[in-house]
This record gives structure tokens, sequence and C-alpha cells, in this order.
């Protein structure tokens, strides 16, 4: 069950334990309980027991949060600091020794033009976004860092969830094929690898055909696409 | 926002890797171009052209002025053609990008100076009256390749227009509304096409046909070679980039000649469907 919301509606949502998630805000009025706008355009969600409500929306411009993993490309170097760009508004900045195991002896060895797989810790509207290259709690590297070879696949935003769902039949899919690695940011940009350069090329392909922008296939569709090309 | 970065090292090492064993990234063969998909509006004279991905809005409207006095018996043509930041990110408006200006000189020699639409004919009365059209070129959305998808949508946009008939009695000049009397095609000598190869830094690689946006990035050099359906060439333009022998150039314009000729076919297929479904004659 859901409603079309545009950004500026008030959702009605009430729960003693009330989480609010993407596209959801609270406005605060002083001496009453604050109301809940919406602030973007798209399907208003909630969970079964309608402790936790958000807006499901599409887009192609990423606006970083908190704690999510993107795929950067590095564009340049301040001092130790390193600019990447996430795809936002304003470039990352990512410490050099935001790596696991690094010291000021021993830095990664990365170029302007390097991709990475990163995590989102500081992200405020008016700020630069950081980044760091390790898990919050474990400070290992956990897959973040430098990705080498592959190559990079641009999608929506809606593609790079749907992609990082479990239950989606897409990747799973394709590695019945043949073998692939897969670095999905949630900042609409996907890093690729297998050994074939015809894989790589038909798993673009795939992803920019089960896109919601560029035509929404579905799994028979994938499997004809797969059938036309040469693998 | 500054310019965009260039691409990264692996999407630059990927392309390279792919192109030396003649895989694009769309799965097209190395000198294949995308299918143009002509749209026509309610008004005549606009058509929506893309390739792909990459889409432009032509439109063409036509006003009688006074001529210059140097060229009195002439009609006047105009292309106004600005990219602004809806079609990509990496324009900004009011600075014209080197994308921008190549795009609107391009515009310029193929439609304009190739003498593509008969000026002549758009004289109403010498030194007095003539016509003034107007070609206004949107670029909605960049995918690679604006140029030929600017010229393609352009070009059609004159063969679709109609302008009101015009009866000219003595000293009296009577514009007939499309209503009374039928509109009058615009008299063309030829319809260019325009068509871009890019060519890579390794030159073992072999040139790419309508580029998509990331071979235009990693290009070292586009040759664009305007010429129509009768093997006659309008414009050759490489500024700058990979130099390349005189057979290499021969050997490319052998291969547009055909694709203009298919373009060619695409175009007069669409445009008569779409008069077909019109109703521009007067019952």
């Amino acid at each position: 069950m859901s409603e079309l919301v545009l950004p500026g509606e008030q959702i009605h949502a009430q729960h003693v334990n009330l989480k609010l998630g993407p596209g959801l805000l609270q406005l605060s009025n002083v001496g009453q309980d604050g109301f809940i706008i919406s602030t973007r355009a798209g399907e208003l969600k909630h969970s079964a027991n309608n402790s936790k409500w958000w807006i499901e929306s599409n887009s192609r411009r990423y606006i970083p949060a908190s704690q999510e993993s993107v795929v950067g490309v590095v564009i340049a170097r301040s001092g130790e600091n390193w600019r990447v760009d996430i795809g936002s508004a304003h470039a990352a900045n990512l410490d050099g020794l935001a790596f696991e195991g690094a010291t000021k002896r021993n830095r990664p060895n990365l170029k302007v033009g390097s991709v990475l797989y990163a995590r989102v810790s500081l992200a405020h509207k008016d700020m630069e976004p950081e980044l760091e290259c390790f898990d919050a709690q474990t400070r290992k590297a956990e897959g973040f860092g430098e990705l080498k070879g592959g190559f990079l696949v641009r999608c929506s935003l809606k593609m790079s969830r749907l992609l990082l769902d479990p239950t989606h039949f897409l990747l799973p899919l394709l590695g019945s094929r043949f073998p692939l690695e897969a670095a999905t940011g949630l900042n609409g940009r996907v890093w690729v690898n297998a050994k074939d350069t015809r894989h790589i090329i038909a798993i673009s392909r795939c992803i920019e055909a089960v896109d919601p922008d560029g035509g929404g296939l579905d799994e028979s569709g994938v499997k004809k696409l797969l059938g036309t090309m040469d693998i | 926002m500054p310019r965009p970065p260039s691409p990264s090292i692996p999407e630059k090492e990927f392309l390279f890797n792919a192109l030396k064993q003649s895989l694009r990234l769309d799965g097209r063969q190395a000198l294949e171009m995308r299918t143009p998909t002509l749209t026509f509006g309610p008004d005549l004279g606009w058509v929506e052209c893309s390739l792909g991905k990459t889409r432009v809005i032509a439109q063409v409207d036509g006003k009688m002025v006074k001529p210059p006095p140097e060229r009195p018996l002439e009609g006047l043509i105009t292309i106004h053609s600005e990219i602004s930041p809806m079609a990509s990110t990496e324009y900004e408006p009011g600075r014209p990008s080197d994308e921008e200006v190549t795009m609107t000189r391009m515009l310029d020699k193929v439609i304009r100076r190739s003498d593509a639409v008969d000026k002549e004919s758009l004289c109403i009365q010498a030194g007095q009256r003539v016509w003034h059209l107007r070609l206004t070129i949107h670029c909605l959305a960049d995918a690679g390749n604006l140029l030929d998808c600017a010229c393609l949508a352009g070009i059609v946009a004159f063969k679709h227009f109609r302008r009101p008939e015009v009866e000219v009695v003595g000293d009296e000049v009577t514009i007939h509304h499309p209503s009374e009397r039928a509109p009058v095609p615009l008299s063309m000598h030829h319809t260019p096409f325009c068509l871009t190869f890019a060519y890579f830094p390794d030159t073992s690689t072999p040139p790419v046909l309508d580029p998509t946006h990331l071979e235009q990035r990693l290009s070292a050099g586009l040759l664009s070679v305007a010429l129509n359906a009768q093997r006659e060439l309008c414009v050759v333009q490489k500024a700058g980039g990979v130099p390349l022998d005189p057979d290499e150039i021969l050997r490319v314009v052998d291969v547009a000649v055909i694709k203009a000729k298919e373009l060619d076919k695409i175009v007069e297929e669409r445009l008569k469907e779409d008069f077909a479904g019109r109703n521009i004659e007067v019952q």
C-alpha cells in the first residue's frame, strides 16, 4: 500500500518509537508536537507495525548521508588528503591515513583517477562530505579501499539500491553465467570486474537495461538480452 | 560546478582495451551508428531527434523582413543553438564550452553555408520583403555526439517546415493563412548529413562512428564529415587531434557515403509517414 507524495506535504505518522527514513523531516513548532513533512517526491512507504516511515524516490544526483558506502574517483591531492568525486554537489575529503594499517610512513599509493570504495563518515548539507576507507566498528578494510582494474558503470540511485538488495535477481543471474566482482556505491556508481572484456560489457549493458530510468527490464528480458550477446 | 573530472583510470584502460578488440561498450560495431528516432511535433517544423540517449529538439519558424541592401534577392536564415546545463552537468550557462563553439560553427557550415535551403526562393518582393527563417536548436540530453544529432534535427526540421503561401500582385502582398491555402514546403537543394568519427591515442585502434559520451571524452581526435546522399561532400572538419593519412580520410569518407544513404532513407520514410497522418491540404 503506497501513496504518491510531493515535497512539502504533511505526513500523518504516529507511533511510540517513530523512525523517519529518507525523504521525511520533522519540523518542530514551539509548544506543540512537531509535524512531519516530506522532502522528496515519491511513494510513501512504512513498515508493518507503522514504526518506520520513508519515501522511495528515484533520482540520479547523489546527496551524501552518513554511513553510506560510495564509489568515488580521486580528482586531486591537497596536502595529505585526497579530494574525491562522489557525484555530490561538493567533492569529498578523504584523509590520507583513513585506511586500514596506514601510518605516516606507510601510506596507500593512490593516483589521480583511482577508483575507491569508501564510507561517508561525515555529511552535512553545508559542509564537504568526508570519507573513510575502513569499517566504523572494526577499523578494518572490509572491502573498502582502492578498486583496481574493472570498469565503472553509472546508474540511477534506485538501481544501486536494488543492486544492494540481496533478493534482487540481476547479480546472481549474471554470476551464474560467469564469475564477476561488483562493488555497488549508493551514489549511482557500480564498479564491476570480470576476466573477459565481453563479460564486463554484458554486465554494463544489463545494468543499464534493468535500471528503472532506462526501461526496467525484468528477469526474462535480461535472459533474452544475454542471449543476443556474444559471451 | 567546475570542469568535470576526466574519466577514472579503470574506465580509460577498459575502454582502450575493449576498442583494441573491436568491442564497444554498448554492443555496437565499430562503424555502426545508433538508429535515429525522429518525432514530429504538432507544429510543422518541430522535430525531436534522438540518437540513443542523446536528444535534440529543432524548431523552424519564419517571418517576413526587409532584406539587407547588399543582398536584396535572397532570404535570411539564422541558426540559434545553445547547450544549456540541461544537456549535461558539464555545461555552464552563459559560457560557451569548446563543444558548443564547434557545434555552432558546424551547424552554420552544414546547414547555412552549404546552401541546403534555396535562399532565392525565399524572396517575396525584391528589396522589400523576404522570408527570415530561424532555426532554434535545444539540446536536451548529451550521451555523446550532440553534433550529429543537432545537424540531423536541424535539416529534418527544414524539410518538415511549411511556410504560408504568399501571393504578390503588383505591389500588393497577400499572405494566405494555412486554413485558406495549403502551406508550401521550402525549396531545398540537397540534404546534408553530418557523421562524426572518433580516433584514439593508440593508432592501431580503428576509429568508431557515432561516439558515446565516454568514447568522446577519451578520444584523441574527432573527424566530422558532412555529405549528402548524392555523394557530394559539404564539410570535412578535423580540429587538431591525432594526425591521419590521406588514405584513412578517403576510407572514412567511403563509410560516410554509405551511412548518409541509409540516413536519407530513414528520414524520407519518417517524413512520408508523418505527412500521411497530417491534414495540411485544404479540402
